[in-house]
């Protein structure tokens, strides 16, 4: 075990280094560049044994990684908002051939107007596309998340892809330090990739295929069953993880001072901390609030947090990017997952940190102040009532 | 008699899906016995996606990956650098894409696969339509031909623009082996497919693929077809090795192409002019072709007293020395 200084990028290179992925292919997009420029490093010094295929685009990066995953080798890409959404119909590949894999997504902005600061609108506009995702809120937990993902998305019962985000800049770009594991240990928590794909040489296969109704929909539920099998299986892999590396990750919902809590607030990647903080702060002087970061979208755990809500009275949930014509995308599924409970809490949806807006601690304190007192559902966009401050800030 | 070339060894089983007289399954028949078995298949969205026939059922004997229209040049790709990384460096990698797959919205998939240099071999069978979705034009549709989007009624006569010259964008990479191909020959594909198997780096074929329903024609002639193609100089059969260019099948008068138009549905409206046309194309296809050839193959010439010695050829261009993926 060693602590290095890490970027959140740096610990995505680091995690596929320690994975030891088979074969690479990306293409660059700020802020994602410096992953795909530090695994350029490793395998040109043959530090990490892999095959780097520098395609022409996302879309062949992702395509190299799902035929490559389909032949039996372990893959991985990295990339961001207008990346990943050249990247979408080969998503649905993806999940579709049940070619597992893992894609570290720097969460973005989406253009227009152009901006490359930290924003879930990406990978949430992606959410109906089979892949699990993951919301990690620390360079430490990156390192942590990919390494359970593919140890995750290759267990047979599984074999779906997943996509492991960091916010922009705040992860991508801050340095930490990471306690990174033995690669000895690595190898023991996850082993090489059992290479029994569908497609083999010589092997009369077919991966893909056409079909009429009949079968259609019969694929169609394997892949929502194999959804359904992850959060237990995620258990199970997290549990392993703890005892191996010896780091305990939590679940898809981490929940901080929710007990007896009137209010709490959920949040998603790099507002989680400061969110905490806050929390710590705010029950200080008295008042009985709780956050809990939702580290899972997809699936949504939606057990997890019908169990949170029936000791809460108020829900919160803070999202960073918006779906239009609805909520923010967290807010609408903690909604939907606490339809029918008796005496639901009320929800409330609240936005903030839209393209690479900074979200400090009076910013989350306003949240909880106004989860306090009101149970109107929004959306509240607390970007638009902090702008003057923003501008004379420049 | 001569000794048949073909391989016995079928690796597309009857009972595929294809329409009568399909020149695309002749073209994945001929192409499996001269790679055999160790082969993967890559196929986008086209009427391969169908006449490999649904599940769970399959047509062809060797392993076959679906993949997206316009990503069959990244599939092979992921494919070979997946091969490689589990050692299995032996297998043949194939993407099989249609004209549109490939000249169309797959052409800057095939682009990036040329200029990485992947070890594999892209096919694009030319039927010279989007044929899956019901005969709509491409960028192959061939000048004046009548598909369902360039139609025949009024002032509009068919397809305005011309073929698109895949040939000449594939050789602008550079890669090792590129070659015409047509079912109609089978020695001279099943040749060109051994050959294309024992070369490393990015290999593509142009396969002329007829199609009856698309082109009008009954499905007995598509042999015959292809014949008159290559005869009349519309499809001329060619390969070119490290840059140099060598005829394969060799006319000494070129056919009218006046019988190979009037077979065909597509052509019906053809004025005497138009034919005419496609006439002083065919001719000027075929003496570019000899000028190209001999340009790759100069006759040795003679040491003149005084003259410097007749130039060195340009090194040919080594798809060989560029990087694997
Ligand atoms: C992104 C996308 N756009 C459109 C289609 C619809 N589509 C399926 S096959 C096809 C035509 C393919 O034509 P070609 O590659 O020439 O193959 P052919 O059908 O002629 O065999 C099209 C447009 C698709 N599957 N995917
Ligand atoms: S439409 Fe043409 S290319 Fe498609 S299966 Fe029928 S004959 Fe073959
Ligand atoms: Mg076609």
């Amino acid at each position: 075990m060693v602590f290095k200084v890490l970027s959140g990028n740096g610990a995505q290179a680091e995690a596929a280094r320690l994975a030891r992925v088979q074969v690479i292919a990306a293409y660059p997009i700020t802020p994602q560049t410096t992953i795909v420029e530090a695994l350029a490093e490793m395998v040109a010094s043959g530090e990490l044994k892999a095959q780097y295929v520098k395609v022409e685009s996302e879309h062949s990066a992702l395509q190299v990684c799902l035929s490559a995953s389909a032949l039996g080798a372990r893959t991985y890409s990295a990339t961001s908002s207008q990346g990943l959404l050249l990247m979408h119909e080969l998503l649905h590949w993806a999940s579709g051939q049940r070619t597992p894999m893992v894609l570290g997504v720097v969460n973005r902005a989406v253009a227009p107007p152009w901006n490359i600061g930290a924003d879930h609108a990406d990978t949430m506009s992606q959410r109906d596309t089979g892949w699990i995702q993951f919301y990690p809120e620390s360079n430490q937990e990156v390192l942590d998340t990919v390494l359970t993902a593919y140890r995750l998305v290759e267990d047979p019962e599984i074999r779906l892809p997943a996509m492991v985000t960091e916010d922009a800049f705040y992860l991508s770009h801050t340095f930490e330090p990471v306690d990174v594991p033995d690669p000895e240990t690595v190898d023991r928590f996850l082993p090489p990739k059992d290479a029994r794909a569908i497609l083999r040489p010589g092997v009369v296969s077919r991966l893909g295929s056409f079909t009429g109704p009949d079968h259609y929909v019969g694929f169609r539920h394997q892949v929502a069953e194999a959804m359904d099998r992850v959060l237990p299986k995620l258990q199970e892999v997290e549990s392993e993880y703890a005892r191996r590396i010896g780091r305990v990750l939590g679940g898809p919902l981490v929940g901080y001072r929710t007990e007896d809590a009137d209010a709490v607030l959920l949040t998603l990647g790099t507002t989680s901390t400061t969110a905490r903080g806050v929390v710590d702060d705010l029950r200080s002087s008295g008042r009985k609030v709780g956050m809990a970061k939702l580290r899972v979208f997809r699936p949504f755990p939606v057990e997890a947090v019908r169990q949170l809500a029936r000791t809460v009275g108020r829900i919160g949930v803070l999202d960073r990017s918006f779906t239009f014509g609805a909520l923010g995308p967290a807010a609408s599924e903690v909604r939907s997952a606490l339809y029918g409970i008796p005496s639901p809490p009320s929800v409330t949806s609240f936005l903030s940190g839209i393209g690479g807006r900074d979200v400090g601690p009076q910013d989350l304190r306003r949240v909880f102040e106004a989860l306090l007192v009101s149970e109107a559902p929004g959306p509240r966009w607390m970007d638009l009532e902090t702008s003057g401050e923003v501008a004379a800030h420049g | 008699m001569a000794k048949l070339t073909i391989p016995r060894q079928e690796l597309m089983y009857s009972g595929h899906a294809a329409c009568p007289g399909c020149g695309p399954a002749l073209a994945m028949r001929l192409l499996l016995k001269g790679l055999g078995p160790r082969t993967v298949v890559s196929v986008p969205a086209s009427c391969w996606t169908v006449i490999a026939t649904p599940y769970p059922t399959t047509a062809l004997g060797v392993g076959m990956l679906d993949n997206a229209i316009e990503a069959t040049g990244a599939s092979i790709s992921g494919l070979r650098a997946a091969a490689d990384a589990l050692g299995l460096g032996d297998l043949n990698v194939v993407g099989f894409a249609g004209d549109g797959g490939t000249a169309d919205i797959g052409l800057q998939s095939l682009s990036g696969m040329l200029e990485r240099g992947t070890d594999a071999l892209y096919v694009m069978y030319d039927n010279e339509a989007y044929m899956n979705t019901g005969v709509q034009r491409s960028s192959a549709t061939p000048q004046g031909a009548w598909t369902t989007t360039t139609p025949v009624a009024g002032e509009a006569r068919g397809k305005l623009e011309p073929k698109k010259d895949i040939m000449a964008i594939v050789l602008a990479h550079h890669p090792v082996y590129a070659a015409t191909l047509n079912p109609s020959f089978p020695e001279d594909f099943v040749r060109k497919v051994e050959k294309a198997r024992e070369r490393k780096g990015p290999r593509f074929f142009h396969v002329y693929a007829a199609c009856p329903p698309g082109w009008r024609y009954d499905s007995d002639q598509t042999i015959e077809l292809g014949r008159l193609a290559t005869y009349a100089g519309i499809f001329p059969l060619y390969e070119v090795e490290m840059g140099r260019l060598r005829i394969t099948r060799r006319m000494g008068q070129l056919k009218p192409v006046e019988e190979y138009l009037k077979a065909q549905g597509r052509f019906r409206h053809f004025s005497p002019e138009e034919v005419q046309q496609v006439q002083e194309q065919a001719r000027a296809r075929w003496d570019d072709l000899l000028a190209r050839e001999r340009a790759a193959n100069p006759p040795e010439r003679a040491a003149v007293p005084g003259e410097p010695a007749s130039p060195a050829l340009p090194p040919p261009v080594a798809g060989e020395a560029l990087g694997r993926t």
